[in-house]
């Protein structure tokens, strides 16, 4: 008998060491199992099948799905597995678009990996399936169906960390697709633009979209003046893109880039951040003291905001009106930079690098415009930037630190920080202190928030206020929270939400990493960062006090709200979003609508939805009346809730709806 | 819902004095099949003939008098070749193809008479005997129709008469006098094996579920029976649905579960409907619900349509199906027994299964073993279709041979114009999809799990398709691998991606575009989809290639190296062709060809010409001497 705790794995004693499986132990012991479809954050799923391995008594087994059980004798690449791992691969292959060498995905690709690690050099099986469209119509994401190998990491992604469903399997067999829901294009679901599909797709079926083309444009523009804007979480991932160590901070690199690349002038977010830090403390701090709209919930996460306007109508009041860092600088440059660089606002072309591909939608919004036109230009992802690096062949690594331009460029390290999960709490924290407490400490420091834990709840005093705080990443945490704090199970003076796993600092647009090690040092990088600058809170930049006597006035102010805040709207889920449960044949139908939205369906929808069909077959109004379900009619605290016509009937009941229908087939 | 609680002697004895008042009992199958036939006009046709000749006659058996004749319907009464079906008891007539023009016929010569309608009667096809009495015709003589039986006598809308042929006996024993541990060990000691297909021991499988600690547990009865051909699961849930919930309420006392859900293909709109109202009548009787027996324990039971996917007759999609999830399997362990339904320890079983257990608990598990074989205890029921002179559902002791079931029962090999032939043997398909081809070797081996598994196939749920000459070996492959690859789930990379490639290797042998590398190729596929697929959808689906592989490879290569189709069946391969000797020289194809392939002068033998023709079909069919053969 060996070791109590150990397993046989090709003949050498391994041990167990608590792996949470199988697979997890085999790795562990040095040797890199292949998979698709298995990440240590999501469930198990047993689809790709490529993790196999023989045991003894057991045959072949999915290791992913298999428990290691002390003596167990296994075998993780005999002739049988390693033939039955290249004919999957194969059939992979013969039915993804293989136009590796133009793919955005190609050299970070698991499938173009494997394939070569696995020695897969033909495809002995033909490609069956046709051509499917492919959905690039939101300005985040681009879904090519042709290259998904259906794994399901996005589709367990979205729902188990986001708590969202945006995409999901339809169809069965050789039909299967992943799509949102009822086929549509992402841009009219209830999609985020968080990108995390896109973070743990495998292949370049999900892909943050591409400006890099409108920004080389812009650079090629003899009168345009190109500025670029750099987030927090950019400087300590774009140089894994390089080889470097992830958590390296590269900001000088980066600004000597981008003025090699082209770019005027380069700034940092962080000013911004330092910007928005002032803004939504002082507003934090007034909610406080008259205690209203609390819980304050933080809103530069563009993903969270969508989030909220989508599934917490109620709680948006609570949402901070502060414009994200992004948008607070777009709107401060567009505003400010014209007159300083002397040029035209036309000709200013604001570009920001992001972490994120929300952000592009972000950007997007009609909030965020003036005159039409929007305040940031162009969002470029860390990764797009190292590709624009690469595509002008600037060797990275060899490049001489240049400064960022001021006054922009200058920030504290509350600005930095921001770009990991507890950042913009730290940050604000480090001005709500200086001013409950009324004593000034420049180094202060709230290492409690920090952390990698999806939900951390802290409570601490600053002179003789108690503040409760959360901090919360991935938004599935967020809905739970918030279901949490609607009901009265939680309060919370201060939430601070990140779409991402980690915050910006794991956003869909860094570098591709799979797994949760990278993040650490991510943020590790960005907290050294704060310690090397001179100024750690937000309310200490020069430049900014200087901006506020010159500019914005106070903290709060007229001017301050008018440019660097915003408002939020109920948003709906889905763009026209019904389905024909009738026969739909005749035009000029009498529409029905009733309403199978989750609150509508609790007040019993689904019922007079099937008395409803029921009601128009017997009465023979088949050919006239055309019975639809449809989603949220927004008026769900009425539910159920049914339009007929253009009539619409709230806390409907089953007469009502024979009632109306007789009226208004009367008139047909 | 008031419920009160039910004398099972009581309703019994009066049950037995109704039907002790009628002098003669008329049945008319109102199974599926026959329905689909006209039974019911045949039902209603006979109940005017009877009114109009002013007959005593009771429809619902309810009125206190006496009667010459009670009229009812019944489940599947098996033989379904020859629906609608009509039996007459005491004497145990069988009237097949009843139309309703036959039933005055019947009200004067039977319900009068007491004599048979000769002309009504089962007539050998083979040399023309007539067998009046159902228990006589060798397709009923020679099963054992120990599960169905039942179900073509009873009306299953009729809780009383199932109460009378002992029904809810079986229940009230394991609950009053046995205890879960008894229960157990009985269908152990049974030796009673899942019908569903993997022909796993139920009572091992309770024992797991018995052992897990848990506050909730669930009993899941696994109705979605879906292999194409097979109707085993639906005959029992139309024919004696009372019987599926026995099972249900003994396999939840036996593991400890208090809820219940009957998960049943929403394609089988009568079984739904007839579960249904069981389980409300058995409701209402007391018999589900709170303090049964007086026990103080309680089950409840849930009937859940499915929404139309094979897959989800595999277990832990099915319980997916019934979350509301996409029904997708997903790995095991952990096994239903320990983490199923909502994450509660849950057994799940097959109709047939659970309609095997009150009969174990009644009469015993010794009695149960002096059926089947050793490691196969009991009967199996099995739908026997394809080229077979009696079509219907049968059922049989383990240990039967297949050529009993194909020549005895099923009365021998049909051509392709239906009529006996005593060499037109060529293969029967068992299993489904899921299963393989067994060869005239096979016809005497006693069929068992063990024995079938050994060469290659599987019992599966219960399809025996029997195929005669003229069937295409590389197109039944075909057929099934079409059938899986639709109905995959498309979870995991070989099942979804192998059964499509399998399809395209095996469309590229019957439209010759196969070369010497397809057959290897398509073997080493197969067993890579069979070893490495995640359910057991995948793991069986390469079962009918493999099998074709094993037992036909000479008809594969013919197809590959010669591009010949043995039968004749794959279009892409015949060769068209006129045989001169047939051909009269009447010019009828020449002016039908569209691509002038055919030329020749009256009278004399016409010649087409292969490279120009499109096989059309359009000459053979108007040639009135067959003379044109690969069109």
């Amino acid at each position: 008998m060996t070791d109590k705790n150990t397993i046989t794995l090709n003949g050498r004693i391994v041990p167990i060491d608590n792996g949470k499986n199988l697979l997890e132990v085999i790795r562990k012991s040095g040797i890199e199992l292949p998979t698709f479809c298995y990440h240590s954050e999501l469930s198990v799923y047993g689809a790709c099948r490529l993790c196999i391995v023989e045991i003894d008594g057991m045959g072949v087994q999915t290791s992913c799905s298999t428990q290691a059980v002390p003596g167990m004798v296994v075998r993780t690449h005999t002739d049988p597995l390693r033939k039955m791992r290249k004919i999957y691969l194969e059939l992979l292959l013969a039915n993804h678009h293989q136009t590796c060498t133009t793919c955005v995905k190609s050299s970070m690709c698991k499938l173009q990996d494997l394939a070569a690690r696995m020695g897969v050099t033909e495809v002995r099986f033909k490609t069956t399936e046709s051509a499917k469209p492919i959905d690039a119509s939101n300005p985040s994401l681009v879904r090519d169906p042709n290259k998904c190998i259906l794994c399901g990491d996005c589709v367990r992604a979205c729902d188990e960390i986001q708590g969202i469903g945006a995409i999901d399997f339809a169809h069965r067999g050789a039909g299967t697709t992943v799509v949102p829901a009822f086929g549509k294009e992402l841009k009219q679901v209830d999609c985020v633009y968080c990108g995390l599909c896109a973070s743990v797709c495998p292949t370049g079926a999900i892909t943050p979209k591409s400006e890099i083309d409108s920004v080389w444009s812009a650079i090629g523009k003899p009168k345009t003046v190109v500025a670029a804007q750099i987030a927090p979480a950019v400087r300590v991932a774009l140089g894994e893109m390089f080889g470097l160590e992830a958590g390296q901070v590269t900001t000088g690199k980066i600004v000597a880039a981008l003025k090699m690349l082209g770019f005027h002038k380069v700034y940092d977010t962080s000013y911004a951040a330092d910007l928005t830090v002032l803004e939504e403390t002082q507003e934090f701090l007034v909610r406080k003291t008259e205690n209203r709209k609390l819980p304050h919930l933080t809103s530069c996460c563009p993903a969270w905001v969508k989030f909220a306007e989508q599934y917490l109508p109620d709680l948006l009041g609570n949402l901070s009106s502060c414009r994200s860092p992004q948008q607070m600088f777009g709107s401060l440059a567009k505003r400010t930079l014209p007159e300083q660089l002397k040029i035209d606002v036309k000709d200013l072309f604001l570009v920001s690098i992001m972490p994120c591909t929300a952000k592009k939608f972000e950007a997007r919004r009609p909030e965020f415009m003036t005159d039409g036109v929007a305040d940031v230009d162009a969002v470029l992802t860390t990764q797009e930037l190292g590709q624009m690096i690469r595509q002008a062949g600037i060797r990275f690594n060899e490049l001489t630190p240049d400064s960022l331009d001021m006054p922009m460029g200058f920030k504290t390290g509350a600005g930095v920080i921001f770009g990991a999960s507890g950042g913009v709490t730290e940050a604000v924290l480090r001005y709500a202190a200086e001013k409950l407490k009324s004593v000034k400490d420049e180094n202060a420091e709230f290492v409690e928030v920090r952390g990698l834990e999806g939900v951390r709840e802290r409570q601490l005093t600053l002179g003789d206020v108690t503040l409760k705080l959360a901090i919360v990443h991935g938004l599935r945490n967020a809905k739970t929270l918030a279901e949490a704090i609607r009901k009265g199970e939680r309060a919370y003076d201060f939430v601070e939400v990140m779409a991402c796993p980690g915050g910006c600092i794991a956003g869909a647009g860094q570098p591709i990493a799979y797994g949760p090690a990278v993040r650490g040092r991510r943020a590790d990088g960005l907290y050294e960062a704060d310690k090397t600058l001179q100024l750690h809170a937000a309310q200490d930049n020069p430049y900014l006090q200087k901006c506020y006597r010159e500019t914005l006035g106070s903290i709060g102010g007229k001017t301050a709200h008018a440019w660097l805040h915003t408002k939020y709207k109920n948003r709906k889920r889905y763009e026209d979003a019904s389905f024909s449960v009738s026969d739909n044949g005749v035009q000029q139908k009498l529409q029905v609508c009733v309403c199978v939205g989750t609150s509508c369906y609790v007040r019993g929808s689904q019922k007079l939805l099937e008395r409803t069909l029921k009601h128009v077959k017997n009465a023979g109004l088949e050919d006239t009346v055309d019975v639809r379900a449809t989603f949220c009619f927004e008026q769900c605290d009425r539910g159920p809730t049914v339009r007929i016509g253009q009539t619409v009937l709230n806390k409907c009941t089953f007469e009502q709806v024979c009632g109306e229908l007789q009226k208004q087939t009367a008139m047909v | 819902m008031p419920t009160q609680k039910i004398d099972l002697k009581a309703v019994q004895d009066d049950f037995k004095a109704r039907i002790a008042r009628v002098k003669r009992r008329v049945v008319i199958c109102a199974g599926t099949g026959c329905v689909a036939n006209g039974a019911l006009d045949v039902y209603h046709a006979l109940a005017d003939a009877i009114a109009a000749r002013k007959l005593d006659v009771v429809l619902a058996l309810n009125e206190e008098k006496d009667s010459d004749a009670y009229v009812s319907k019944s489940g599947c009464q098996g033989f379904c070749q020859a629906g609608p079906l009509v039996t007459i008891e005491p004497e145990g007539y069988l009237f097949c193809k009843v139309r309703p023009a036959d039933v005055s016929e019947i009200v004067e010569e039977t319900i009068i008479g007491g004599k048979p309608v000769e002309r009504l009667v089962y007539k050998h096809p083979a040399n023309g005997q007539l067998y009046a009495k159902r228990d006589e015709i060798p397709f009923y003589q020679r099963q054992n129709r120990h599960v169905i039986g039942d179900c073509g006598v009873l009306d299953p809308e009729n809780l009383d008469e199932y109460i009378a042929r002992g029904g809810y006996e079986a229940a009230r024993k394991a609950f009053v006098e046995m205890t879960p541990e008894t229960v157990c060990e009985e269908i152990q000691v049974a030796g009673l094996r899942g019908r569903g297909g993997g022909g796993f021991p139920t009572g091992t499988k309770w024992q797991l579920t018995l052992a897990q600690e848990s506050a909730k547990k669930y009993v899941i009865c696994n109705g979605d029976e879906g292999d194409p051909g097979a109707f085993m699961d639906r005959s029992l849930m139309e024919g004696n649905p009372h019987r599926i919930i026995e099972g249900m309420m003994i396999a939840a006392r036996a593991i400890g579960a208090d809820e219940g859900y009957v998960y049943v293909r929403a394609e089988y709109p009568l079984a739904v409907q007839r579960v249904r109202k069981a389980v409300e009548e058995a409701a209402l009787a007391g018999l589900l619900g709170d303090d049964l027996f007086g026990t103080g324990l309680s089950f409840e039971l849930f009937v859940m349509e499915g929404a139309g996917a094979f897959v989800c007759g595999e277990e832990t999609a099915l319980i997916a199906s019934i979350e509301g999830e996409r029904g997708m399997p997903r790995p095991k362990p952990p096994f239903p027994a320990q983490s199923g339904l909502w994450g509660k320890p849950t057994v799940i079983n097959n109709v047939e299964t659970l309609a095997t257990v009150p009969l174990i608990i009644e009469q015993g598990s010794s009695h149960y073993r002096t059926m089947g074989t050793e490691g196969s205890p009991g009967t199996k029921t099995f739908a026997l279709t394809g080229h077979v002179v009696n079509t219907g559902l049968i059922e049989v002791p383990f240990g039967t041979t297949l050529r009993e079931i194909i020549f005895e029962i099923g009365g021998g090999v049909t051509d392709r114009f239906g009529n006996p032939d005593p060499h037109g043997f060529k293969a029967v398909q068992i299993g489904g999809p899921s299963g393989g081809c067994l060869t005239a070797e096979a016809l005497d081996l006693p069929l068992d799990f063990e024995s079938v598994k050994g060469i290659g196939a599987m019992i599966g749920s219960g399809g025996l398709v029997v195929m005669n000459q003229d069937t295409c070996i590389v197109q039944v492959a075909r057929f099934f691998m079409q059938f899986t690859q639709k109905e995959s789930c498309g979870k995991c990379v070989p099942c979804r991606e192998g059964t499509k490639q399998m399809l395209a290797l095996l469309d590229n042998i019957i439209e010759g575009r196969a070369d010497e590398s397809t057959l290897p190729l398509l073997e080493d596929l197969a067993i890579a989809v069979r070893i490495g697929s995640l359910c057991g959808l995948g793991k069986t689906a390469p079962n009918p290639v493999l099998s074709t592989l094993r037992y036909f490879r000479d008809e594969c290569q013919a197809h590959v190296v010669q591009k010949r189709c043995p039968t004749g069946q794959c279009k892409a391969l015949a060769q068209p062709e006129i045989i001169a000797p047939l051909c009269k020289g009447c010019g009828a194809c020449i002016r039908k060809c569209p691509v002038n392939a055919i030329t020749g002068e009256k009278r004399q033998p016409h010649v087409l010409d292969a490279s120009l023709c499109v096989k059309c079909g359009a000459c053979a069919q108007v040639c009135k001497f067959n003379a044109i053969v690969g069109v």
